[in-house]
């Protein structure tokens, strides 16, 4: 008894101590404030979660390797569920209560449109970890994933050629969904194909034989799809069990919504993407991160994309600090400006392009089997985010604070 | 031409099916009992989930449907016991009361059955007319609709137990009075009105991807229903589902899904303008 409470007594003077030294260190360089908005519940917490644990991964890899500029990360996650008005309300709180050194986050393109007037006020930098459907001009951005110049210039000629020139759209129905179509029917205009239908589906809806037989009626030689989230994924399912058997492209399947893992084999047979990232990547590199990740994270069902970016995005952040020596966005900038903001990332080296500051990408062409097995078709190397640049966003210039799209470009000065 | 047909009825079955089996337990629960359950899409999801737990456990498709609804039943009459019965004078509260129970579960399920789960694919089957492939396992959810609709009628109309169950919500203190157990009769009908929404989200699993909020996608047609219908469960559910079914299908197949919905309200609020009892009040009085 009386040993006992002696060894309790050693043990609670050595923690003490601990956290004594422990607060004096920190003390002396306040750890970096991450401020991360992910959803975790909502419709939209099954693709939510991996970016979350994403996060948590390069925090905590990190923080065990000393840190950024000698100081510790700390990770302010909020949830906003899904919900545009709390990711303004959870953004302002970060942005203004909490002093975030740095912002990340956002799943759909709603939501990022919703924080970035924001942000803008502001000189905080914020990253956006999602592949998206492109042309956001805006210093305080960084965007981390894939853009159509990477997703659909490689997917949608590749569909052309192999599968045929008619396409029939579905695509949810909110900014993502419009302007990813009008960029279908962009590039599918310059390959001279036909867009024979495109239906546009509010988000929630989960019953789709009405579209079915649309698209039947149509008589199209494939599909795109774009749809949103749980309910409107259900698609699949119901036209597998309709036997529509047409093969189907898409910038958001497979890799980002591992639709694969989720369905019954072979509701999604016969699906493509373009990716950067997707878990059936097998190169040393990234088996070591997926070791990684799984060793922390073992229920995880799929590494997705968006997980995938919003790890990258922390390291990418801890390398743009660390260049510049300071965490100041202008700083930053400078840095971006060189063009020499570049990352070894698990699927190879990616480099923020200092036009528009988003990220170029090593691009491969999946395929999904009837037993949802993934195979590469094609491997485009890495590929700049041009289009931006193209058509006159210049960000170390002047800085627009607008989303282009092929009907809305900036005006020629 | 006959495709064409087939594919106009195919449609309207396919709407008519989803309308009446999402609506079918709310009719008994709100239209009957006049409790405003907000965790109807809760019980929807359980019954999905329990469905799919069985399924992965080896019990064959159409067995696991009928325990997840009887899953969902029993746990209607657990709620009914320990919250919905404090709230019978007090309608508004049982709002409050049930959408706290849907927060509950849905963030519970979140947290301990994780954020997705397997599917466990549509029963095989699908059959062509002129250009036209349809799954056979919608047909399937159009006669399970139409059992419903008949099963209800023999329960409520035919039995001893429906005619004090009608008794008792009509006016309970005199069912009471002339020996009736009324709190038995109103767990029971609640039983009946979760089990419902535990069949339809059975019924609806295997062809959706669950997540613990799917309950959701399902609460607004059901109320819709529900409130165009009336009070009288027979008379105004059905007939809604039919009308409801016939405009969505029209607008669905000539303007697309997002016309297809905003139509479906937008005659939703002109029918609650004119009839604010709902089709059922037309109904029954010409039936008197």
């Amino acid at each position: 008894m009386n040993s006992g409470r002696k060894l309790r007594m050693v043990l609670l003077g050595a923690m003490l101590g601990t956290a004594a030294s422990m607060n004096l260190a920190s003390a002396a360089e306040p750890p970096l404030k991450v401020g991360l908005l992910e959803d975790v519940s909502g419709d939209l917490a099954f693709m939510g979660m991996p970016k979350l644990h994403g996060s948590q991964l390069a925090v905590e890899e990190i923080n065990k390797s000393g840190g950024i500029l000698g100081r510790q990360i700390e990770l302010i996650h909020l949830d906003p569920q899904g919900d545009n008005a709390r990711y303004q309300e959870f953004g302002r709180r970060l942005l203004n209560r909490d002093k975030v050194d740095v912002l990340i986050g956002g799943i759909t393109s709603a939501s990022r449109e919703a924080l970035r007037p924001i942000v803008d006020r502001t000189t905080t930098p914020y990253f956006y970890t999602n592949q998206y459907e492109g042309g956001v001009c805006d210093a305080s951005m960084i965007s981390m994933g894939a853009v159509p110049e990477q997703q659909f210039s490689t997917l949608i000629p590749w569909m052309v050629e192999k599968f045929g020139k008619k396409v029939y759209v579905i695509a949810a129905d909110y900014n993502f969904g419009q302007i990813s179509a009008e960029w279908n029917r962009k590039i599918m205009k310059d390959l001279g194909g036909e867009v024979v239908g495109e239906e546009f589906i509010p988000l929630g809806v989960s019953q789709f034989a009405q579209t079915i037989q649309n698209i039947q009626k149509a008589k199209p030689d494939w599909l795109l799809t774009i749809n949103v989230g749980a309910a409107q994924d259900s698609f699949f399912e119901q036209a597998a069990a309709a036997n529509l058997n047409l093969p189907m492209g898409s910038s958001i399947k497979v890799m980002l919504g591992f639709e694969h893992k989720r369905f019954k084999p072979p509701a999604l047979n016969n699906m493509h993407a373009t990716a950067n990232w997707f878990e059936e990547i097998d190169t040393p590199e990234a088996t070591e991160f997926k070791k990684r990740w799984h060793a922390k994270f073992p229920d995880e069902l799929y590494i997705n994309d968006m997980g995938y970016n919003a790890y990258n995005a922390l390291y990418m952040y801890k390398a743009l600090v660390e260049k510049a020596k300071s965490i100041k966005l202008e700083d930053m900038r400078k840095v971006i400006a060189t063009g020499d903001a570049c990352i070894d990332a698990p699927e190879g080296k990616v480099c923020i392009d200092p036009k528009s500051q988003h990220t170029s990408h090593r691009m491969r062409l999946i395929s999904v089997g009837p037993k949802h097995e993934v195979k590469v078709e094609k491997d485009y190397g890495t590929i700049q985010p041009y289009w931006l640049g193209e058509i006159g966003c210049d960000l170390t210039k002047k800085n627009d604070k607008d989303q282009y799209t092929p009907s809305h470009l900036p005006n020629k000065s | 031409m006959s495709a064409e047909l087939f594919s106009l009825f195919y449609q309207f079955a396919d709407v008519f099916a989803f309308l009446i089996l999402s609506a079918a337990g709310l009719a008994i629960v709100f239209g009957m009992m006049g409790v405003i359950n907000m965790a109807h899409g809760e019980f929807i999801m359980c019954g999905a989930y329990v469905t799919v737990g069985l399924v992965n456990l080896g019990v064959p498709l159409a067995i696991a449907q009928i325990l997840a609804a009887l899953t969902a039943g029993l746990i209607g009459v657990l709620v009914e016991f320990l919250v919905v019965r404090r709230f019978y004078k007090r309608p508004l509260d049982s709002l409050l009361a049930t959408w706290g129970l849907s927060l509950i579960v849905t963030q519970s399920m979140l947290l301990i059955v994780g954020s997705a789960v397997r599917g466990i694919g549509t029963p095989e089957g699908s059959f062509a007319i002129g250009g036209y492939t349809f799954s056979t396992y919608r047909l399937v959810l159009f006669g399970c609709a139409v059992a419903v609709l008949a099963g209800l009628y023999i329960i409520f109309m035919k039995t001893r137990f429906g005619v004090i169950a009608r008794a008792t919500m009509q006016n309970a203190a005199m069912a009471k009075a002339l020996g009736a157990r009324t709190g038995r009769i109103y767990a029971i009908s609640f039983g009946i009105g979760t089990g419902l929404a535990g069949l339809c989200g059975a019924l609806y699993a295997p062809t959706m991807t669950l997540i613990p909020t799917m309950g959701a996608t399902f609460v607004v047609e059901s109320f819709v229903t529900v409130v165009i219908g009336g009070a009288n469960v027979l008379l105004g559910t059905a007939p809604a589902a039919v009308f409801l079914a016939m405009i969505r299908m029209a607008l669905n197949a000539s303007y697309g899904q997002i016309i297809g919905q905003i139509g479906m309200l937008v005659a939703v609020i002109l029918i609650i303008r004119v009839l604010p009892e709902g089709l059922s009040s037309v109904l029954v009085r010409r039936g008197r």
